[in-house]
């Protein structure tokens, strides 16, 4: 198979086309994938300038007119809309309260797995707090709701026999936050240890035994040998988590939300879909999107730099 | 070992103590889910059922399973389930190991390619009118295709095939195998761990799938089960939407929907603890970056 009409390849070129020809499975392989990046990421990307277009449904997003304002008329209308507001504040609030709470839970359940010294009973724990990871918030919200009922839930029951008054958990603004933030650490939590106790032991043992002979106990132990062993994975993942400060997920919020509660479980993710796929609002809905995408992408660069100037490693 | 300190033992209770409350916050949830499913309605209105279930019967399972709504429900997701983790594990499987050849040319492209969609996103809404665009709404296809390949699996599964050694590629090179053979006979044959792991995610992911199938799928007969326990869950607590939906039946009774709930529960559940001894080192696969 020689070109024989054709110029000699550069030395380069000619080695690459080489390898192409050698490996061109590998391409063929990879056709589909990319195919389906394309199509499912980038063609999607596209559609974006409809946050500054009159969206029109005949028309292709190329050839839609220019919004108000030099096309910024959606997001000055997003910002003006009490309910976008609203759920912008939600979303911060139980981003940041997951962030307070949510965060440091799994790193203490998993020093407390790593001081059990049966392995067995190790194991089982293990197994059982993983468990809520793999319930959809469909389920968990189901199990909520039938638990946390003001008159029939297993709780409530339990609290008015102590004696104590019968607690509204998914029925009134502010315990229905708490009551969002603890089981998001339930569902969470025991998943989230994976991470930590792999780190931990990748800990030097020898640093053990060191602290030992220096009469350190189980506390300073943990203080002073595994906390910093565990330093570089709990910067990485709090860059990540900082990068979704302004992220929503979307089954967790809707599937708990009721009319009771509106005024505080509405987040970007449900205003999204309420006035986008349900209300038609494309053009609005859009720009609060990328708006989201936006400040998350600034967020996790920034918490990136910050990692960076205190000496550690990052996430790039 | 020395004998250990009676202070150090103390200590080691007082852990096991704080393991035996984290199991038990973790499991008594679903016991008592269990018991108000088998337990009688009417014990359930007296608020009788804590932990074990009283007038123990199974009418509420038989219901659900005489009622083809719910079966048709579980078998449908079922089948979205099998035929969404074996199309997700393909496309991850054919999109990591082209990745692994250190001199693919166009390697670094390509990798900056598919890793830019992990930082940015269209948006719910883009995707939405995309799929519009093909046609794609309201038909089954939408529930499997548009999810099918992570970026972060496929990381997993590149960070595996990196650890198996080099030399066995080159060797079955020299014998004169393509790349695809390799894959199929040597590649896929040592990565059972991460095929167990990458599964059971997507697997997972598919069964309790429910925000792609609310925003775009509106055929009630292709309803995965979560959409339709949703459904349940909520529809019957509101009188007005009941009789709206056409249900001339009260509202379903709490030990109904506490069956239906561990229904949707108990196929997972069944699995994941055989598989974690796998899934442990695929998080920590990916948890360090590619």
């Amino acid at each position: 198979m020689k070109p024989s009409t054709a110029k000699p390849l550069p030395a380069r070129a000619h080695k690459s086309l080489s390898y192409i020809r050698r490996y061109w499975t590998l391409y063929l392989l990879l056709v589909l994938p990319i195919a389906y990046f394309i199509i499912f990421k980038y063609i999607p990307m596209t559609y974006i300038q409809i946050a500054f277009k009159k969206y029109s449904i005949v028309q292709s997003p190329w050839e839609m007119p220019w919004a108000d304002n030099h096309g910024f008329e959606y997001f000055i209308k997003a910002f003006s809309n009490r309910d976008f507001r609203l759920a912008l504040r939600n979303t911060l609030m139980l981003n940041f309260l997951d962030l307070l709470v949510g965060f440091p839970a799994p790193i203490i359940l998993a020093l407390i797995l790593n001081e059990l010294p049966y392995p067995k009973f190790k194991r089982l724990t293990q197994t059982v707090a993983y468990m809520p990871h793999f319930l959809s918030w469909i389920i968990i919200s189901g199990m909520a709701l039938q638990l946390l009922a003001p008159t029939s839930g297993l709780i409530n029951i339990v609290l008015n026999r102590l004696g104590f008054k019968t607690i509204p958990f998914l029925n009134d603004p502010a315990h229905w936050v708490w009551t969002y933030v603890f089981l998001g650490v339930w569902q969470s939590c025991g998943w989230n240890t994976i991470v930590y106790l792999a780190a931990i032991t990748a800990i030097n043992p020898e640093l053990y035994e060191a602290a030992e002979i220096d009469g350190a106990g189980r506390f300073r132990k943990i203080w002073h040998v595994t906390l910093p062993g565990l330093r570089p994975t709990i910067i990485t993942l709090l860059i990540l988590s900082l990068g979704r400060i302004l992220g929503s997920e979307f089954d967790r919020p809707y599937a708990l939300s009721n009319n009771l509660v509106k005024d505080v479980s509405s987040v970007i993710s449900t205003y999204v879909y309420a006035h986008g796929i349900k209300g038609l609002q494309f053009s609005l809905t859009t720009a609060v999107g990328i708006f989201q995408s936006v400040v998350n992408v600034i967020f996790l660069f920034a918490a990136n730099a910050l990692a960076k100037k205190f000496g550690e490693r990052g996430i790039w | 070992m020395a004998v250990k300190s009676k202070k150090t033992r103390i200590g080691d209770l007082i852990v096991a103590f704080l393991c035996v409350i984290v199991i038990l916050v973790c499991l008594l949830p679903m016991v008592n889910v269990l018991s108000r499913s088998l337990s009688s309605p009417d014990a359930l209105v007296r608020n009788e059922v804590l932990l074990l279930p009283k007038e123990m019967n199974f009418e509420a399972y038989k219901m659900v399973l005489g009622d083809s709504k719910y079966t048709w429900s579980l078998a449908w997701t079922a089948i979205i389930t099998v035929i969404g983790t074996c199309l997700s594990m393909f496309m991850t499987t054919i999109c990591a190991y082209p990745l692994i050849y250190d001199n693919l040319k166009g390697k670094k492209l390509i990798n900056a390619f598919i890793l830019f969609t992990m930082y940015f996103n269209a948006g719910t809404i883009p995707l939405y009118l995309l799929l519009k665009d093909l046609d794609l709404l309201n038909r089954p296809a939408v529930l499997v295709v548009p999810y099918c390949l992570s970026v972060f699996n496929m990381i997993i599964m590149r960070s595996f095939f990196y650890g198996i050694p080099d030399s066995l590629r080159e060797s079955a090179e020299i014998d004169g195998a393509g790349p695809v053979r390799i894959l199929v006979s040597i590649y896929l044959p040592l990565s059972t761990p991460v095929i167990a792991t990458l599964s059971l995610f997507y697997a997972v992911g598919r069964w309790n799938g429910f925000s792609d199938a609310l925003m775009f799928m509106n055929k009630r007969e292709y309803w995965p089960i979560q959409l339709l326990l949703y459904n349940i869950l909520n529809n019957m607590t509101s009188l007005e939407v009941a009789t709206q939906e056409g249900f001339t039946k009260p509202a379903l009774s709490d030990n109904l929907k506490a069956a239906t709930v561990m229904f949707a529960t108990v196929p997972i559940l069944m699995v994941y603890p055989w598989l974690q001894k796998y899934f442990i080192t695929g998080v920590h696969l990916g948890s360090i970056k590619g």
